[in-house]
């Protein structure tokens, strides 16, 4: 499209307003009037399909917002009066129930009507354009666009629309608006006792954001309790993998140590088996009855089986240790590549200069490993604040205590958002920890985004 | 007594040896006693011992013959059909958002990679209400169609990987192409696509496996629905506690069948890894 890219260096916002002011100011009557009524302008000019498809999509937009998007648009501010009741029927001799409103519908489509403002709005502004684009180009005597020219334009200039059609609409559908959804679900009452259609629940303002953290004794200690070992999991999840996968990495790339590749497998055998199938088992082998606590009895090594997933302190020592089998592999596999990018001579001068594998390791490996994996190393911290798989399928989250709201010692809050939906159906507190989530995760990503930028810039190992 | 750089070399060769011996034990150790589990002919989960008394295949003939309670076979083909339908959208999305955002030059393309960047930090978890219910009122609730959709609804999202691939092809074959006269459509499809057959593989394989071992999304997706589980979720259900004396050894059983095809496609793709492709992409 000529008319965008004279202004490709506003930003896109003010460019759009400008470009409309501009519709207006030098718009005749047909492209002004195609304001109201779309594709008016394009008609006038001989865009007859392009016009009409136009006008055809305002009327479905109009019939959908009456329709259908009003009758729930309206409830949006309560979200429901009538709650579902009972009714004694007199001629039957029984209770009839009659139907309520359903906050949870409303909501629900309310968002989704909402959304469908944003297409609109923006199917509009290009009506706008075009139709000011067209008048321009009659008046200068061009024959507008035929239809098949421009529908020739999406395999060309307009790729990129093509291409993105599909993909954003799934995105929208099963990402965007979902977490719309449960944003709004995050200030309500949505929980056990406010459970659609058989009642209503509505607007609570900030209550689950301050019962979080002072409103609620129980529900605050969880949270800060659960947040600070999420923080710790993820801090030794995360350094214990890395060191410990490095070095693996770096005992299979010595020099002289035959079988590289048969290594290497034995250890991705054990990243590729489902960790569903592999951490269920492990979590049996340390039962109170598993093979770990018997054959330690069995040795005469203990008098009683090790309580691994029932004292809080080992079941936590646990599943730390346990990640490690899961996660060096990992780190084995991303780091191999980028230690045989290491220069040889740092360290052959290392060497002649006395240096020990140690003082080698300290001095050199890891500090160029940490200038060019620190990026990834935030990721894969992030990702251990998420890593629901680990703790779930080890202790589910046990050992249980009553000094949680409906968590256990081990479990992350992702853990706990998990519990709270599945088994408590307390879908506003999930909502506000989902919340808390992506602000944590949010600003340690915003700190890697910086570096990255900083990593890209610097080159002083190469 | 000084020794020879000979002598030190091999002494800590030996040493490494010695090591990696012991750690491949370790690894390979649960392994081991899953195959071992699932040959094996006594029942129970916990056993004081690690090599079974008696040896049998009826875990595994068990495991496609009685399926009153647990119906394996029909959840492998679930499984199978979700993998293969989700792999092909997965694998069309991904690749149609990395080629976008990595080749063509649009107003919107930094706002709109700026804005997955953001959606991809929202717990994926998180949704699955919003999801469950608007399959609901779809009647698609509990069907292996809300499963695909779910499995392959997030692939806007997973580009970066293939997106720092395309990266990589060097630009002027497109300007060439262009110059020629072909159209951005041409390009993509005669030119960029062929070459990039590595990525298409490792974004197929890595969406074929997500169904099978997945059983977060499912367990919300298909609550009691026993007809409609995948693998990974039917499994899980052997180990509750009413059922995991008598089931544990076909458990092991069915894991085996689930994990020996996704063990070989993951080590198809563990060159990606060790190559560089996935830690590269991170850069964004």
């Amino acid at each position: 499209m000529t008319q965008s890219k004279a202004k490709k260096r506003t930003p896109a916002v003010f460019g759009w307003f400008s470009s409309l002011a501009e519709v207006f100011r030098e718009g005749d009557m047909w492209t002004r009037l195609s304001a109201l009524i779309m594709g008016l302008g394009q008609l006038k000019r001989g865009q007859v399909i392009k016009g009409l498809l136009l006008m055809a999509f305002e009327a479905l937009f109009i019939w959908f917002q009456t329709g259908f998007g009003w009758q729930y648009l309206k409830d949006f501010g309560t979200l429901g009066t009538n709650a579902q009741a009972r009714v004694w029927d007199e001629a039957a001799q029984i209770f009839r129930r009659v139907p309520g409103d359903n906050s949870m519908l409303i909501l629900l489509f309310s968002v989704l009507t909402l959304a469908t403002f944003i297409p609109f709005i923006a199917i509009w502004v290009i009506n706008m354009k075009s139709a000011l684009y067209v008048q321009k180009q009659a008046e200068k005597g061009v024959k507008p666009n035929s239809f098949v020219e421009d529908v020739k334009t999406f395999l060309d200039e307009r790729f990129h629309i093509t291409l993105l059609t599909l993909p954003m609409l799934t995105l929208v559908l099963f990402t965007v608006l979902p977490i719309v959804f449960m944003i709004l679900i995050a200030f309500t009452n949505f929980d056990k006792n406010h459970q659609p259609p058989g009642s209503l629940f509505t607007w609570v303002g900030m209550t689950n954001v301050t019962d979080v953290f002072w409103g609620d004794q129980l529900k605050s200690q969880t949270f800060f309790g659960i947040l600070g070992w999420t923080l710790v999991w993820a801090v030794f999840a995360t350094f214990t993998n890395y060191i410990f996968g490095m070095i693996l990495a770096m005992m299979i790339n010595k020099k002289g140590i035959r079988f590289k590749k048969m290594w290497r497998t034995i250890f991705v055998v054990t990243i590729a088996v489902p960790q569903f199938v592999s951490l269920l088992l492990v979590s049996k082998m340390f039962t109170d009855t598993g093979v770990v606590n018997v054959l330690l009895q069995q040795w005469g090594l203990m008098s009683g089986p090790i309580p691994f997933l029932t004292d809080p302190t080992l079941a936590r020592i646990l599943v730390i240790v346990v990640n490690l089998w899961v996660g060096i592999p990992y780190t084995m596999l991303m780091t191999t590549g980028i230690l045989m990018n290491i220069p040889a001579d740092l360290y052959e001068s290392a060497a002649i200069d006395g240096a020990g594998p140690v003082r080698q390791f300290i001095s050199i490996t890891l500090p160029y490993m940490i200038f060019v994996t620190a990026p990834q190393m935030i990721t894969t911290f992030v990702g251990n604040i998420n890593n629901f798989n680990v703790i779930y399928l080890l202790t589910t989250g046990g050992p249980l205590t009553l000094d949680y709201y409906q968590a256990g010692k081990t479990d992350l809050l992702v853990t706990w958002l998990y519990k709270l939906t599945v088994n408590e159906q307390n879908y506003s507190l999930a909502s506000t920890i989902g919340i808390f989530i992506f602000l944590i995760v949010g600003s340690i990503s915003l700190v890697v985004y910086n570096m990255t930028g900083s990593v890209k810039k610097e080159d002083q190992f190469q | 007594m000084k020794m020879g750089i000979k002598a030190r070399e091999r002494i800590s060769n030996s040493i490494i040896y010695t090591i990696l011996t012991i750690l491949s034990f370790v690894w390979l150790l649960p392994i081991a006693w899953l195959i071992m589990s699932s040959l094996r002919a006594e029942p129970g989960a916990y056993t004081t011992y690690i090599i079974p008394k008696g040896w049998t295949l009826s875990n595994y003939t068990k495991l496609f013959t009685e399926t009153e309670l647990f119906n394996f076979p029909r959840w492998f083909a679930n499984t199978l059909f979700v993998a293969c339908v989700s792999c092909v959208i997965t694998t069309m999305l991904t690749l149609m958002v990395a080629y976008t955002y990595s080749r063509l030059r649009f107003r919107s393309r930094k706002g709109l990679m700026n804005m997955s960047l953001v959606l991809g930090m929202f717990p994926g978890f998180m949704s699955m209400i919003a999801i469950y219910h608007f399959m609901k009122l779809m009647g698609l609730d509990q069907s292996l169609a809300a499963l695909i959709m779910v499995y392959s609804g997030g692939a806007a999202l997973k580009y970066y990987v293939a997106k720092g691939f395309f990266d990589t092809i060097p630009r002027s074959l497109d300007e060439a192409a262009l110059i020629d006269g072909a159209t951005r459509n041409v390009v993509f499809f005669k030119i960029i696509l062929p070459n990039s057959m590595p990525i298409v593989t490792y974004t197929a394989i890595e969406a074929f496996i997500a169904p099978w071992v997945d059983f977060i999304f499912v367990s919300v997706i298909m609550k009691d629905n026993y007809d409609n589980y995948t693998v990974a979720l039917g499994l899980f259900r052997m180990l509750e506690r009413e059922n995991i004396y008598n089931y544990f050894t076909q458990f092991c059983a069915g894991a085996v069948l689930v994990a020996v095809p996704i063990t070989l496609l993951f080590i198809k793709i563990q060159k990606f890894y060790v190559g560089g492709v996935v830690g590269g992409a991170v850069k964004g």
